[in-house]
């Protein structure tokens, strides 16, 4: 008998394909599961759209409910319920562990440049705010560059969206 | 074909075709940023596109990979700003810029659609987006910071000017016209825009690039 509960357990053990210290579930692109006998329906939200491990997520998802004995139907939502913002405080913290500077939480307004090079980024190594935006665009869509002047070390800044 | 779905692939060519050209930067953009940033605003505009054919292939019984590949140039319905090709760094930065200004002010008007997905959809690309204008206005003041700049990226905004009236329709483009030159220290002419619907060359010697690998697929073949 597959149960919602254990469906949200086995997704929360699936790691990001890119980013593996942070779970799926840590992620918040799981909106809502939903159990009918064996057949599991999972909503789940892209991050940003033109990531690649999209597809792989979809087949882990798979996956673990097929080890739980269910079926299951993932359906892709593509509205706009996802942001950032979704971001577990554990999966922000496994984040930072891994030296990867958690986004800031989402403003009122829009990202602005005037934000993007204030001194409100905190370094993942050495907790210095005294750091600068090196580009703001980064190895994946979700991740911008930043250089840490007190402890000289460039590090990956989620991008707010 | 409907309005909602004719809409959705003027906005899905654009980003696709215009992901391509950026996605042309890389490993020869004028420095790494750059090639960076272009890379991943082309994999952006191509994420988008994505998510904008698989809403039109749902109304149409097909897929995103049919809308994306499989039509003849003809029934692209890109607009043919995003159709040139120009390798040059201060065109590029033109092109960029007046993109982004004319697709913030569709994406505005998305955004406030009666219609939940297409609603949905423009907010989740707007969240993207705003790196990219983010981007494309500070290239823009680097440009115009310096007199080799300025002249060039003035010359590079002129030739394409015409093109980017052609991206909105009647209703929509006074609001870009508007900011365009609002935010220019020069004047750009009043001219006909270019209108979507018509191709540049470059687009068959584009599609003929993009298409390739499928069309040499047997049939059937599995990605």
């Amino acid at each position: 008998m597959v149960t919602a509960a254990a469906v949200w357990e086995a997704l929360a053990e699936i790691p990001d394909p890119e980013i593996p210290v942070i779970s799926l579930v840590d992620l918040g692109v799981v909106k809502d599961v939903a159990v009918d006998g064996a057949r599991v329906r999972i909503e789940f939200t892209p991050t940003f759209m033109g990531c690649p491990a999209l597809e792989r997520m979809q087949a882990c998802m798979e996956d673990a409910v097929r080890d739980l004995g269910g079926e299951a139907q993932v359906d892709v939502v593509l509205d706009d319920s996802w942001s950032t913002d979704k971001i577990t405080p554990a999966g922000r913290e496994k984040l930072r562990e891994a030296g990867f500077a958690p986004p800031a939480p989402r403003n009122a307004g829009r990202t602005t440049l005037v934000q993007l090079q204030a001194k409100a980024f905190r370094c993942p190594y050495c907790g210095s705010t005294e750091t600068r935006l090196d580009n703001i665009f980064g190895p994946t869509p979700c991740r911008s560059v930043r250089y840490c002047e007190s402890c000289r070390q460039p590090f990956e800044q989620f991008k707010t969206i | 074909m409907s309005d909602r779905a004719r809409l959705l692939l003027e906005l899905a060519d654009d980003e696709l075709i215009l992901g391509w050209r950026n996605s042309e930067w890389t490993g020869i953009a004028p420095f790494l940023e750059e090639d960076v940033a272009f890379s991943s605003i082309a994999q952006n505009e191509i994420g988008h596109a994505r998510a904008l054919y698989e809403l039109a292939a749902r109304e149409l019984g097909t897929d995103a990979d049919a809308l994306a590949f499989d039509r003849t140039l003809e029934e692209y319905r890109s607009a043919p700003l995003v159709e040139l090709r120009r390798l040059e760094w201060a065109r590029t930065i033109a092109r960029h810029w007046l993109y982004e200004t004319a697709d913030a002010v569709r994406l505005e008007a998305l955004k406030a659609s009666d219609d939940p997905e297409i609603a949905g959809l423009a907010a989740k690309m707007d969240r993207e987006e705003t790196y990219h204008r983010i981007h494309a206005e500070m290239w823009l003041d680097r440009l115009l910071a310096a007199p080799e700049g300025r002249t060039r990226l003035e010359e590079g905004l002129r030739e394409l000017w015409p093109y980017a009236l052609g991206v909105l329709d009647d209703e929509l483009r006074p609001v870009f016209v508007e900011r365009v030159r609002a935010r220019l220290p020069f004047e750009l002419p009043d001219v006909e825009p270019v209108p979507r619907g018509r191709h540049e060359a470059e687009l068959e010697e584009l599609l003929g690039e993009m298409t390739m690998v499928r069309r040499s697929a047997p049939a059937g073949a599995r990605w």
